[in-house]
């Protein structure tokens, strides 16, 4: 009978595949409390991640987004609360499958190639693989002409998209992206977004923090809205946008000062 | 005075002449210094990175003592080998007194805490800068020590350079433990501090001559590489 031996090696093979790209989607996320220096800064936080497209994490300055991002990447330890990843506590071997964008990008005292490869060598990828993977995902963030340059002599921008092509140079599940326009200029902003759209289109997960209404109305699919360390609103883009349930997100986005 | 431009005169001259004895005298100067730094290196890279890395009690009271370490005064570090080498000291049977290794074994001494401080220093603010993002790229501990070597190298450099500044003009180990035998132990600083007394002062005066070019070649060298690193924003 070689069609079944076929199918259960092709079964295998599959086995195979799943393995080898962990998973670390959903990111749960129960319970979360963190405080610094006498603050809660999340307060009883309850997230889940899951779905494909953009979920923008928007809120005003102080809000907690940005906590809450390093608190579900496992950056940082909440004082209670559980985070869990694929179902099981955060570990070391599934960090490649979620990608950090810092909003300050750090950038290694090395060229623009030598950092995407640098992510590639220490994934495990060998010399030739990693430099071809490397000029590609260069050349996705449209940096290729800028390959040999110091990667700490690039623009504002240029860093920005150079931290997301080295991120998704590991074929990440999920991206996290921490205000990652902020202090960009209009054109290096619309660059940005148009690689994020790429990416979900990739099929990869997007989770984006910004206090930047116009820009959640062009990305989002889905609204976490934050306030004083707290969801308070979770919603299809479409509908927070036209109702917004809380007072807080309904004077965010009519820009009136939410304290 | 006239002493003076005499012996500055001939200094000049046995420097230009390339004189056999000051160059022997020159070429184990740079022997024991640049070995003092190479296993000074080997010890206190590693051990500065380590300490930058760690977490444990009392890592605070290390770092404050090996700041101290900094201004170990040479003939103190000079007594300590020299008892240790000495016939009836516990190293004794290795015969090493007086030999040009004996100095470098002080030296060492000498520079480690000098290397492994700023190394600790260099690493520890990179470690500050860095340490997120090699965390979310699944970068393990020991893979985190060499990047943060491996970028923090322009600072590494010129923590090696001060070692080597610092071992090449000091006198007060080396005179101890190697006894300043003609030939065979006689370094730049110990020659110029024995000749002078001794009354030869156009010998003093060329190594003077060639330490002082020495020290200025080595800043001249940490001022060119903080500026290759500026420009590439490696700094």
């Amino acid at each position: 009978m070689p069609e079944l031996a076929g199918t259960a090696d092709a079964a295998l093979d599959a086995v195979d595949a799943r393995a080898a790209a962990p998973r670390v989607l959903p990111i749960e996320a129960r319970g979360i409390v963190l405080r610094r220096a006498g603050r809660t800064i999340l307060d009883d936080v309850h997230v889940r991640i899951a779905s494909h497209g953009i979920t923008t994490l928007m809120g005003p300055n102080g809000a907690g987004k940005s906590m809450l991002l390093r608190v579900l990447a496992a950056l940082v330890t909440p004082d209670a609360g559980q985070v869990n990843w694929s179902g099981a506590a955060p570990r070391r071997a599934l960090r490649r499958a979620l990608g950090f964008v810092f909003q300050k990008p750090v950038l290694l005292r090395r060229s623009a190639l030598a950092n995407i490869r640098y992510a590639l060598r220490v994934a495990g990828h060998g010399r030739a693989q990693s430099l071809a993977r490397a000029r590609e995902a260069l050349a996705f963030a449209g940096l290729t002409h800028l390959a040999r340059s110091p990667a700490r002599l690039l623009s504002g921008g240029e860093q920005q998209r150079l931290a997301i092509a080295r991120a998704l140079a590991l074929e990440p599940e999920a991206i996290f992206l921490d205000e990652p326009t902020s202090n960009l200029d209009p054109a290096s902003t619309a660059h940005i977004e148009t690689l994020i759209r790429e990416v979900t289109a990739a099929g990869r997960k997007v989770v984006l923090v910004t206090h930047d209404v116009g820009q959640a109305r062009r990305l989002a699919d889905e609204i976490t809205f934050m306030h004083h360390g707290r969801i308070v609103e979770n919603a299809p883009a479409a509908t927070f946008f036209d109702a917004p349930a809380s007072d807080a997100a309904r004077a965010f986005l009519t820009g009136q000062i939410v304290l | 005075m006239q002493d003076f431009s005499a012996a500055f005169g001939e200094g000049w001259r046995l420097m230009l002449a390339l004189d056999p004895e000051l160059i022997e005298i020159v070429a184990l100067s740079l022997q024991v210094s640049l070995g003092a730094v190479a296993l000074a290196a080997l010890i206190g890279l590693p051990l500065g990175a380590l300490l930058a890395v760690l977490r444990f009690p009392g890592r605070q009271g290390v770092i404050v003592f090996l700041n101290a370490l900094m201004g170990l005064p040479p003939v103190v570090v000079g007594l300590s080998v020299y008892l240790l080498l000495s016939r009836a000291g516990p190293l004794g049977p290795l015969g090493l007194l007086y030999t040009p290794e004996a100095m470098i074994v002080a030296q060492t001494i000498l520079v480690t805490p000098i290397i492994a401080a700023l190394a600790r220093q260099s690493v520890e603010d990179l470690k500050g800068e860095y340490e997120e993002q090699l965390t979310v790229l699944g970068v393990g501990p020991l893979a985190a020590v060499f990047t943060l070597l491996w970028d923090g190298r322009y600072s590494l450099i010129t923590a090696l350079l001060a070692g080597f500044g610092r071992a090449v003009a000091e006198v007060g180990a080396v005179i101890i433990v190697g006894g300043n035998i003609a030939h065979v132990t006689r370094v730049m600083t110990t020659t110029i501090a024995l000749e002078t007394s001794k009354g030869d002062l156009a010998l003093a005066m060329g190594l003077g001559l060639i330490l002082v070019s020495i020290t200025i070649a080595v800043n001249a060298l940490v001022g060119g590489l903080r500026l290759t690193a500026a420009r590439s924003a490696y700094a």
